[in-house]
């Protein structure tokens, strides 16, 4: 098997991380932190295949993302705060007010 | 990077440093009249418009082929910064009556507009995703902005993280693509797809299911909508105005720009899918919405199932389906917007924000122009001539038909028929019940204008449909492929 | 450019009328509003007048087009080309002259009917509104411009009927007539929907063109399409099995019942069908469906008039059973009797309206024992007696003297006494049925018997004898708003057959209608005035009439209190349990969906949220909860939903690649 077959491998099992790490938690930093999981599987996969196809696109997108992922960040984090000020707590089972 | 690189992106350009300078430019502006910034804002958002005409007739790539400038992106800068522009003229007095008229609201207003209006202009799929992370990061504070209220918080924090878990599943759908076909330029894998099939096929569909899935999550599109109902409902109603008829056509440009045009080889793969999400859509955003007591949320559900209209153009696909698409987003994004007028309108006063549906009885007594925009909107959203909302339907009908989803067709029908049931409830509220909401309008001139323009363009759409409809196709014929 | 704002002049005027009430009614006061209404739809008379004139200096010949104007081209992209059009031919003029005649006749009415209800502009903004949706509907030249008139005169006829929305029946009649039409609607959509992909365009012309041109060629489209197009018309037209809406809308102020529910609205069908009698010619089945239809329908409502105590009830399923009659006319191929029909229903049903609407009035706002100085009428402020009860009058032939003349000739138009109009109509549908169709003829012959019948149990129970009520006793005739309306309908039901459709070639041009439509139905086999049927049909409804009057003058009067039908037994409660129709619906629709709603509302919904049901509204609205419920407001949940969608979605892609 091609050895970059199986880097993408792994990113796959990283993204199913991610994605379980989603849905079972709680702690709404636990879940953002798992949705960085899933995109740093991403950047990953795209060093994996920049390497497979022997040219530089892929590790310039992994740029791109990692750019995005701080901004997302930043302005998740303070959300979170936020939320925390005025509640007491990051669980978001507690934000279920709106719904039906 | 030369001038000619800027030039292909003239409008998100304008927004993105409007947007910087104002950040700046509002350190200086007093508490007390941040009004002024809504008009730097508003003056910001004209001169990008300003822009689409002048540029009009272009059909250019930049930045190594990764955005173009073109007629289908012109129409989208235009359309988007239209939308801009009533919005901020709407936020004006109800900013104020909510406590929310902070200086920040109009540069993260700007450069969410800059991320959408390059939606359209992306011809790389990376490029789509920076483009949604920078309309939907200012989106998120946006929608927290009315702290320390609860509902709003909690809309901010439900969009942020399902969102994010949306944009995981899109960029990891982009790295599939690049990883089965080498490319990411729409350009590039229109002709990589027309040949034979690449050998790792299974990477790709993979990969093109996540993008849908991505974009679909910022469209409203059934099963992606969960978030929808609760965040329009509790994020401030200015900015669910904005998102509603803005966010969902910025989705729709890209969708449009990826599926149809540099997708357009798979067509046969992708096609059944997005017809089903469109019924998917159709059925629970009409179903649903007629449960509903709350107008707000009641619109939320409305705009799942217009989404589900418009992916029934998608699904249409070729150059009819596109244009359909176009018509449509336009006729619904001013239809709804005149509806948020008038629920932004009625909760500009010292009584808390209520959109329950029966605070609307008896409008049709109280504020017979008020309610005439409403009622308005309400047909054009059911579809009934003459209204924009009719042609849109009939056009997307039509595309259906002649790409041979006639069943499609036949359920867009058919559930446009059950949201009579809860448009027309809106209508009988208003003129035929008696109010006992009786707290004071008062009148405010740029909120009345964006109302009226916005129900002007609804019945002028109706009526004149011809013009728009040829300079949607004059745009789609100079796009670049 | 002078052509084309002449053809829609008609429809601008009530345009104007609805902008000028809607933002300046309540400073125009009620008298101002009123007449600025009634004005708009008189200029808009004068206007088709003008157009009819202009129509007769044409060259008459088959296939000619009338007076067409394409104001603008509406859409026009690729193949693909909508003008907004509009054309007057000689079927679309006469519609007009109706729509906005006797249209304006009973707006003058309404001025003294709405006399002080507190929403006086409001309701001649919907009046004026309908007249103009009404115009489009006639006067479009595509299937398309037809379809934005019948959204749109569904549209006021829903707000309307639930004009008076305090009194909960009101609004249940209003969502029931919601309902039911919406059925008939889709069907209609869909007809149109397979018109334009079997012909690629929606326009009169070019589809009944190209259907004459491939004729067999597209047979089986056509009969789908026309099937589709006939059980829209059996929604809006009020046929069975969607007739139940009708009955119930009379509910809607009595100016409304005569001119949307009895005059114009409810011919939108026979007018469609008249107008693509190309493609139900094409349609053997159809044609066979629809005569049936018709005739049944006219049966079953006409046998349902005879037990009704509700003076309005009896002329709505009155209304039902002569729109049978049209319906069954079409079935027959005879599109000219069923045009003519309908011109002359309009008249006397109109006034049959208007004066049951006149004695209504006269009973409810008598000076004597009006309870109330002011406000409008169904309120639910009635402490006495039902005012639309025939129970509680009588006896008012010499109180309301206009009103009775114009009643009983009304009465005798409809049960078809001769000379007057009915009776020219419906002999021709009669005459037409007895030579294709023997079923649809016996239905319609019993029918017509026993529409002599009931007319006359109404005019007798109404007007003859004592009074049976001291509001009766008291009441007064109404004032010259509402009679003069009366008096000139009266006229049109005495000469309006003689004039519109004289069979003889003497004195008057003969059959003039049949010729005047040739353009535009084609030149079909004018049916020959057969003495012998006239006589004998003449003779039957006289017959009954001295029945049904002798009959309820020994049996119900101010002593004896008997329903001499009730000893028909089984069928007298077949009858006065409308056939029990409104059971059947509740069997067959309401109940299934109540139990799978009080299932769910048990299962699920612990909250116990009423599960009011009503019918297949209520069936959708209980999906609607159902589904509510997995919105739970938890952000998980929603992300398990799209991980479900995004593993459908991939497994969709990747195995079907």
């Amino acid at each position: 098997m091609n050895p970059i077959n199986f880097i993408v491998a792994l990113s796959a099992i990283l993204f199913a991380i991610g994605v379980l790490g989603v849905l079972t938690r709680r702690n709404a930093i636990l879940i953002f932190m798992s949705v960085e999981l899933m995109l740093n599987a991403a950047n990953l996969a795209f060093v994996a295949f920049a390497r497979k196809w022997g040219e530089l696109d892929g590790q310039m997108f992994v740029f791109f993302v990692m750019t995005v992922a701080a901004a997302e960040v930043a302005v998740g984090l303070a959300l979170i705060v936020t939320i925390f000020r005025t509640r007491r707590s990051t669980d978001v089972d507690d934000l279920s007010q709106l719904k039906g | 990077m030369a001038i000619k690189d800027l030039l292909t992106v003239t409008a998100p350009a304008i927004c993105a440093v409007g947007g910087t300078l104002l950040l700046l430019l509002d350190l200086a502006i007093p508490r007390g009249s941040k009004s002024t910034t809504a008009w730097a804002a508003f003056a910001v958002i004209l001169l990008a418009l300003a822009s689409v005409p002048a540029q009009w007739g272009v059909s250019t790539s930049g930045f190594a082929g990764m955005v173009a400038a073109d007629g289908y992106s012109l129409f989208v800068d235009g359309l988007l910064a239209v939308i801009a522009a009533l919005t901020v003229l709407l936020t004006l007095r109800y900013n104020e009556a909510r406590g929310i008229m902070r200086g920040e609201f109009y540069p993260l207003m700007l450069f969410a507009l800059s991320g959408m209006m390059l939606m359209g202009h992306a011809t790389n799929l990376i490029i789509v995703f920076i483009a949604v992370e920078l309309l939907s990061i200012p989106l998120y504070v946006l929608c927290g902005f009315a702290r320390p209220r609860v509902d709003s918080e909690e809309s901010a924090l439900k969009y942020f993280l399902l969102g994010a878990f949306a944009s995981g599943f899109l960029v990891y759908g982009i790295a599939l693509i690049y990883g089965a076909a080498g490319t990411v330029s729409l350009t590039e894998l229109t002709a990589a797809l027309s040949g034979p099939k690449p050998a790792d096929s299974a990477l790709l569909y993979a990969g093109v299911a996540l993008v849908l899935v991505g974009l679909g999550f910022k469209v409203a599109a059934a099963p992606f909508h969960m978030w929808t109902p609760d965040v329009y409902e509790g994020a401030p109603t200015t900015v669910t105005a904005f998102m509603a008829s803005a966010t969902k056509a910025a989705g729709f440009a890209a969708i449009l720009r990826i599926f149809l045009f540099g997708l357009a080889p798979l067509m046969e793969t992708w096609q059944a899918p997005i017809a089903v999400l469109a019924l998917l859509s159709m059925i629970v955003g009409n179903v649903v919405a007629l449960a509903q007591t709350n107008l707000k949320r009641m619109l939320a559900y409305s705009s799942i199932a217009h989404a589900g209209y418009v992916l029934t153009g998608v699904a249409a696909g070729g150059d009819a389906g596109a244009s359909a698409v176009l018509f449509y987003l336009a006729s619904y994004a001013l239809t709804s917007l005149a509806a948020f007028a008038v629920m932004i309108a009625l909760n500009s006063g010292e009584a808390d924000e209520n959109h329950s549906l029966d605070t609307y009885a008896g409008l049709g007594r109280r504020k017979p122009l008020l309610a005439f925009v409403l009622a308005v909107s309400m047909l054009s959203l059911l579809g009934i001539p003459p209204t924009a909302g009719f042609f849109g339907k009939y056009f997307l009908i039509s595309a259906a038909i002649g790409s041979g989803l006639t069943w499609l067709a036949i359920a867009l029908v058919i559930t446009s028929v059950i949201s009579a049931g809860f448009y027309l409830r809106v209508i009988m509220t208003m003129y035929m019940r008696d109010g006992k909401n009786e707290a004071p309008i008062a009148g405010n001139w740029p909120r009345a204008f964006a109302a009226l323009t916005a129900t002007v363009a609804t019945l002028g759409i109706g009526i004149l449909a011809s013009p728009i409809v040829e300079l949607i196709n004059t745009g789609i014929k100079s796009i670049v492929r | 450019m002078t052509m084309d704002l002449q053809i829609i002049l008609p429809v601008l005027f009530p345009l104007v009328g609805v902008l000028v009430n809607s933002f300046f009614g309540r400073r125009l006061g009620e008298r101002g509003s009123g007449v600025f209404a009634s004005l708009m739809v008189a200029l808009s008379f004068g206007a088709s007048v003008l157009l009819l004139r202009q129509l007769s200096a044409q060259p008459h010949t088959e296939g000619a087009h009338g007076l067409a104007s394409q104001l603008f081209p509406w859409i026009q992209v690729g193949t693909l080309s909508v003008p907004f059009g509009f054309q007057v031919d000689q079927l679309s003029i006469l519609l007009m002259l109706i729509i906005t005649g006797v249209g304006l006749l009973i707006h003058i009415y309404a001025t003294g009917y709405m006399h002080n209800d507190e929403r006086f502009p409001r309701f001649f903004v919907f009046l004026n509104l309908f007249i103009s949706s009404m115009l489009v509907l006639v006067m479009g030249d595509s299937f398309l411009m037809m379809f934005v008139g019948w959204e749109l005169v569904g549209l006021c006829s829903y707000l309307l009927i639930g004009f008076w929305f305090s009194e909960i029946k009101n609004s249940e009649a209003g969502r029931k007539a919601f309902v039911v039409n919406r059925i008939g609607d889709v069907a209609f959509v869909l007809g149109i929907l397979l018109i334009f992909t079997t012909f690629g365009s929606l326009s009169y012309t070019e589809v009944f063109k190209a259907v004459e041109e491939r004729g067999a060629e597209v047979a089986a489209a056509v009969g789908t399409i026309t099937l589709l197009l006939f059980i829209g018309a059996t929604g809006k037209s009020a046929q069975l099995p969607l007739m139940v809406w009708l009955p119930d809308a009379m509910a809607g102020p009595t100016p409304v019942s005569a001119l949307i529910h009895a005059a114009t609205m409810v011919t939108a069908g026979i007018y469609m069908m008249a107008r693509s009698h190309v493609m139900f010619e094409l349609a053997p089945t159809t044609q066979t469906v629809v005569g049936v239809v018709g005739g049944l329908t006219a049966l079953v409502a006409g046998v349902i008039a005879l037990t009704q105590w509700d003076i309005k009830k009896v002329l709505a399923y009155s209304t039902v059973s002569q729109l049978g009659f049209m319906v069954a006319a079409c079935g027959v191929g005879a599109y000219t009797a069923a045009v003519f029909h309908l011109l002359t229903h309009a008249f006397f049903k109109a006034l049959l309206f208007l004066g049951s609407g006149s004695v209504i009035h006269g009973i409810e706002h008598n000076p004597k024992t009006a309870t109330h100085a002011t406000g409008g009428h169904g309120g639910g402020h009635h402490q006495g007696i039902d005012p639309q009860d025939m129970r509680n009058m009588g006896g008012l032939k010499s109180r309301m003297k206009i009103t009775f003349i114009t009643y009983l000739i009304g009465g005798l138009a409809l049960a078809g006494v001769p000379p007057l109009a009915g009776f020219w109509s419906k002999d021709e549908i009669l005459v037409s049925a007895s030579q294709s169709n023997s079923l649809v003829f016996w239905l319609l012959a019993v029918t017509a018997v026993l529409t002599a019948f009931y007319t006359m149990r109404q005019i007798r129970l109404v007007f003859f004898g004592e009074p049976r009520s001291r509001e009766a006793w008291h009441t007064i005739e109404s004032g010259p708003q509402m009679t003069i309306p009366l008096v000139i309908l009266a006229v049109f039901s005495v000469v309006g057959g003689v004039v519109i459709n004289w069979p003889f070639e003497a004195i008057l041009p003969a059959h003039a209608l049949s010729h005047w439509l040739e353009p535009v139905l084609g030149k079909l086999e004018v049916a020959h005035f057969d003495f012998g049927m006239a006589g004998i049909f003449s003779l039957l409804a006289i017959v009954a009439m001295a029945a049904a009057y002798f009959m309820y003058k020994r049996s119900y009067n101010e002593t004896v209190k008997q329903e001499p039908l009730e000893k028909l037994g089984p069928l007298y409660a077949l009858s006065s349990n409308k056939f029990y129709l409104d059971d059947i619906y509740r069997v067959l629709v309401v109940i299934p969906f109540h139990g799978f709603a009080t299932v769910f509302a048990q299962v699920i919904d612990k909250n116990g949220i009423d599960a009011v049901v009503n019918g297949i509204g209520g069936a959708v609205r209980n999906a609607s909860l159902v589904l509510r419920e997995i919105q739970t407001g938890f952000v998980r949940s929603y992300g398990l939903v799209m991980l479900l969608g995004v593993a459908v979605l991939v497994a969709w892609f990747v195995f079907t690649r």
